[in-house]
């Protein structure tokens, strides 16, 4: 139990010299869902076992569980300190020789060290790596240093110090500290945070809440697995702040292990008296229970949220009221996203100014952006608002996978927009992006590259939030319906010139008459799309031809004779047989049967099969 | 089949008089039964003084759910965006195709149901398949052949 800010400090000092006195190796090893998806579960029980048996002091190596890295994509990951040595996908059979090698004889080994795609070097040091080098990590640098289930190893990296000095101020002065700081909603609307709050402490009600958003996905995940205190200390900041003594975390049912470690920071905070009554002596009380929610995207909008804690469907009601006017039960209430809370702490401790010394003009601070698709590395990274596409795709992403061309990427989730090469040299803040026909959304950044077919892309993502679409208001639910069986006109090669007119008429009415911002931002997709790639609609409609053969009625696969070696490969990989001819002599595709999938084209060692 | 209702009762009891808890409470039958069984929504429906409608707007609502008992695996093709991009949307419907039902369905013999998710969150090794609760990332049409391959030779040779 820590009863005041002189005792945190005295138990933050004494981890602190404990670590610095340290002389021995600390194994992190990434303990996020990605990873232990990977295995990285199994290889942290084989290194305690592999200690075990060479009867290795806890002077000499220590293991530390933690969470995401984000580098998934070369899960399981395992940073040895202090040297910072990067190794990345692990085997349980490396095990033995990590402790013998490198922990035992201060070697490297080879096969386990990251080997650049782009410059085909082999790189030994985490520092050193493009992936972790353009970022800026303020947020996400503590997790590979604490496992995310200890509260001291949260205590030692300077935790709570912000609350502890927070809990000294003036509510209206840590108000005024944050719309200093520039911070803005990090949920995707860029609504600045502080002022929010102020709207919050203005209402005059005994009851008030505040509501974590953790509803997201791979970003809000890794934050909630990883760094749970940050968020909670970001909460009982802010419910300080506009006086409330209740609040919620909202995270997704699916997500167990961002559940079970919200679920033990809350419970070790209580014990530590960081949470509950009296909290460090301030007087002021406050709990936080979790709500366990779905998984569905709509939850994620801020009224659909607060229906589904009230034990409802989650659909979107009108904002001509706002949250924090009457929110949960009716109350007012702050809700903000998971990432913004984790930035809470940041700014409290280091100042305002120091906060918005990083970024771009109006948009402050650093992001994470979930980067995936045909990049060479993918993950999570966090970067200064304000830099630009290419840097991130090329330089932290490593350019192309197997060097295929860029066609464009798309940011801020399924309702965002594809910006083209033309728009590489984009500044990433939320009104570059609103500018380019994008959202920053949930910052997820999507690389598409030459074998992917726009129309079919914006098919998808129209499909994706016509699934998603609540059903409240009609144009979300039936101009979804329209645009989408448009699309699918297109791509099977039935499009006529007038469809091209009919979608952004249908865009106009979707986007200016729709209840919430699922709707309103729904035809971003298909806008910029049509804006960026009309070549491409053009050739479908036209010519009846997918450029990026993907559109399967577009296509067709035809082997050449001349070609054909007759191996019988691509035959034996026909899922449904649809290829005949004896060994040795030319083989040939029965169309009629074949369903384009595609596996004859891949397989074939002469590039004997074409697709037209 | 007749549905043990103690469960139920004893989770009813535990949400009595709070406010707010149906979709918790939900979760919990869900958990005990694998799905939520007609009888227990009932039971519900008058216990706790909430119109069998309402309940089911809520089931019906979110894709968490089941009306209907599950296989004895439950196989989650995810087709979040990222995994679209890297070949999900063939993944589900190979597996459909192999498996011989629809998203939603489960198979005669019981043994797999399959299911989408809109993310799972763990956009850096897409495609993701999840079955009952182990994630395999990366997948291919090849991969996710083998990994079906091998839960039913785990059921046969039980
Ligand atoms: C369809 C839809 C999905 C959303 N999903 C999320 C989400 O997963 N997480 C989130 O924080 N905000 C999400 N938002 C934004 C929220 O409505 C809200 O603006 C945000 O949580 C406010 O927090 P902030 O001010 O800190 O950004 C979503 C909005 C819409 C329209």
């Amino acid at each position: 139990m820590i009863k005041n800010s002189q005792q945190l400090n005295a138990f933050a000092k004494e981890i602190q010299t404990k670590k610095e006195k340290y002389k021995g190796k600390t194994i992190a090893i990434c303990n996020g869902s990605s990873c232990r998806a990977l295995g990285a579960d199994k290889i942290t029980q084989l290194i305690r076992d592999e200690i075990k048996k060479h009867n290795l002091d806890v002077d000499v190596v220590n293991v530390l569980t933690t969470g995401c890295h984000g580098f998934c994509e070369r899960g399981p990951l395992m940073i040895i300190q202090p040297e910072e040595i990067f190794y990345q996908k692990i085997k349980p059979e490396d095990v033995p020789e990590i402790i013998t090698e490198t922990i035992i004889d201060d070697r490297i080994i080879d096969k386990l060290i990251y080997n650049d795609p782009k410059t085909k070097k082999k790189i030994v040091y985490k520092p050193d790596i493009s992936f972790y080098k353009k970022q800026m990590r303020l947020l996400f640098e503590s997790n590979e240093h604490i496992n995310p289930k200890k509260i001291d190893d949260y205590i030692g990296i300077g935790g709570y110090s912000a609350l502890a000095k927070a809990l000294t101020m003036e509510p209206e002065a840590i108000i005024e500290e944050i719309l200093k700081a520039g911070l803005r909603g990090r949920g995707g609307g860029g609504f600045l945070t502080g002022w929010k709050w102020k709207f919050c402490r203005n209402e005059k009600n005994d009851t008030k809440y505040v509501i974590c958003n953790a509803a997201g996905a791979f970003i809000a995940r890794s934050i909630s697995e990883g760094n749970p205190h940050s968020v909670i200390e970001g909460m009982i900041i802010g419910a300080y702040a506009i006086g409330a003594y209740k609040g919620y975390i909202y995270v997704r049912h699916g997500y167990p292990l961002a559940i079970e470690n919200f679920n033990l920071a809350i419970e070790s905070a209580k014990e530590f008296g960081i949470l509950g009554q009296n909290i460090l002596e301030s007087g002021f009380d406050f709990e936080i229970v979790i709500s366990r929610g779905c998984g569905e995207f709509i939850a994620g909008e801020s009224s659909a949220l607060i229906a589904s804690i009230e034990g409802k469907a989650a659909i979107p009601r009108p904002k001509h009221i706002h949250a924090t006017e009457k929110g949960l039960w009716n109350r007012p209430t702050l809700l903000n996203n998971i990432e913004t809370w984790a930035n809470i702490p940041f700014i409290i401790n280091r100042g305002a100014d120091c906060y918005a010394s990083v970024g771009s003009e109006k948009s402050k601070g650093t992001k994470i952006f979930s980067l995936v698709g045909k990049v060479n590395s993918t993950g999570l990274i966090e970067v200064p608002m304000g830099i630009t596409l290419r840097e991130v795709i090329f330089d932290i992403g490593g350019g192309m996978i197997n060097g295929k061309k860029f066609k464009a990427v798309q940011i801020g989730g399924p309702s965002g927009g594809l910006v083209p090469e033309s728009l590489l040299d984009l500044h990433l803040d939320f009104d570059s992006l609103k500018e380019a026909g994008t959202i920053m959304g949930s910052s997820e950044m999507i690389v598409f590259d030459e074998d992917n077919c726009m129309v079919d892309t914006a098919k998808f993502f129209i499909k994706y939030l016509m699934d998603e679409s609540c059903g409240k208001c009609t144009p979300c639910r039936e101009g979804l319906v329209q645009m989408h069986d448009i699309l699918c006109q297109i791509t099977d090669g039935k499009g006529r010139e007038e469809h091209l007119d009919m979608l952004q008429e249908l865009a106009w009415g979707i986007a200016n008459t729709s209840l919430c911002q699922l709707g309103k931002s729904a035809p971003n997709p298909v806008l910029s799309t049509l804006k960026y790639f009309k070549d491409e609609y053009e050739t479908h409609i036209r010519d009846k031809k997918c450029p990026a053969g993907v559109c399967k009625a577009l296509i067709e696969y035809i082997i050449d004779s001349e070609k054909c070696i007759g191996c019988t490969l691509c035959a034996k990989r026909c899922p449904v047989n649809a290829i005949s001819g004896e060994k040795k002599n030319p083989h040939e595709i029965d169309p009629m049967i074949c369903i384009k999938c595609g596996i004859c084209y891949e397989v074939c060692p002469v590039n004997a099969v074409e697709r037209k | 089949m007749k549905v043990n209702l103690s469960d139920t009762r004893k989770i009813i009891q535990q949400y009595r008089n709070k406010k707010g808890t149906l979709i918790p409470l939900l979760q919990e039958i869900q958990a005990i039964y694998g799905y939520v069984p007609k009888e227990s929504i009932e039971l519900i429906s008058k216990e706790l003084l909430i119109y069998p409608v309402k309940i089911y707007g809520i089931l019906t609502f979110y894709t968490q759910f089941y009306l209907t008992p599950r296989g004895k695996h439950t196989i989650i093709v995810c087709q979040g965006t990222a995994c679209h991009v890297m070949g999900g949307k063939d993944i589900l419907d190979y597996l459909s195709n192999k498996l011989g039902i629809s998203e939603g369905e489960t198979t005669k013999e019981g043994m797999f149901s399959l299911e989408r998710a809109a993310c799972l969150g763990c956009c850096g090794m897409a495609p993701v398949v999840v079955i009952d609760n182990n994630f395999y990332g990366m997948c291919d049409i090849q991969k996710v052949d083998a990994l079906v391959k091998e839960y039913r030779s785990k059921e046969a040779n039980r």
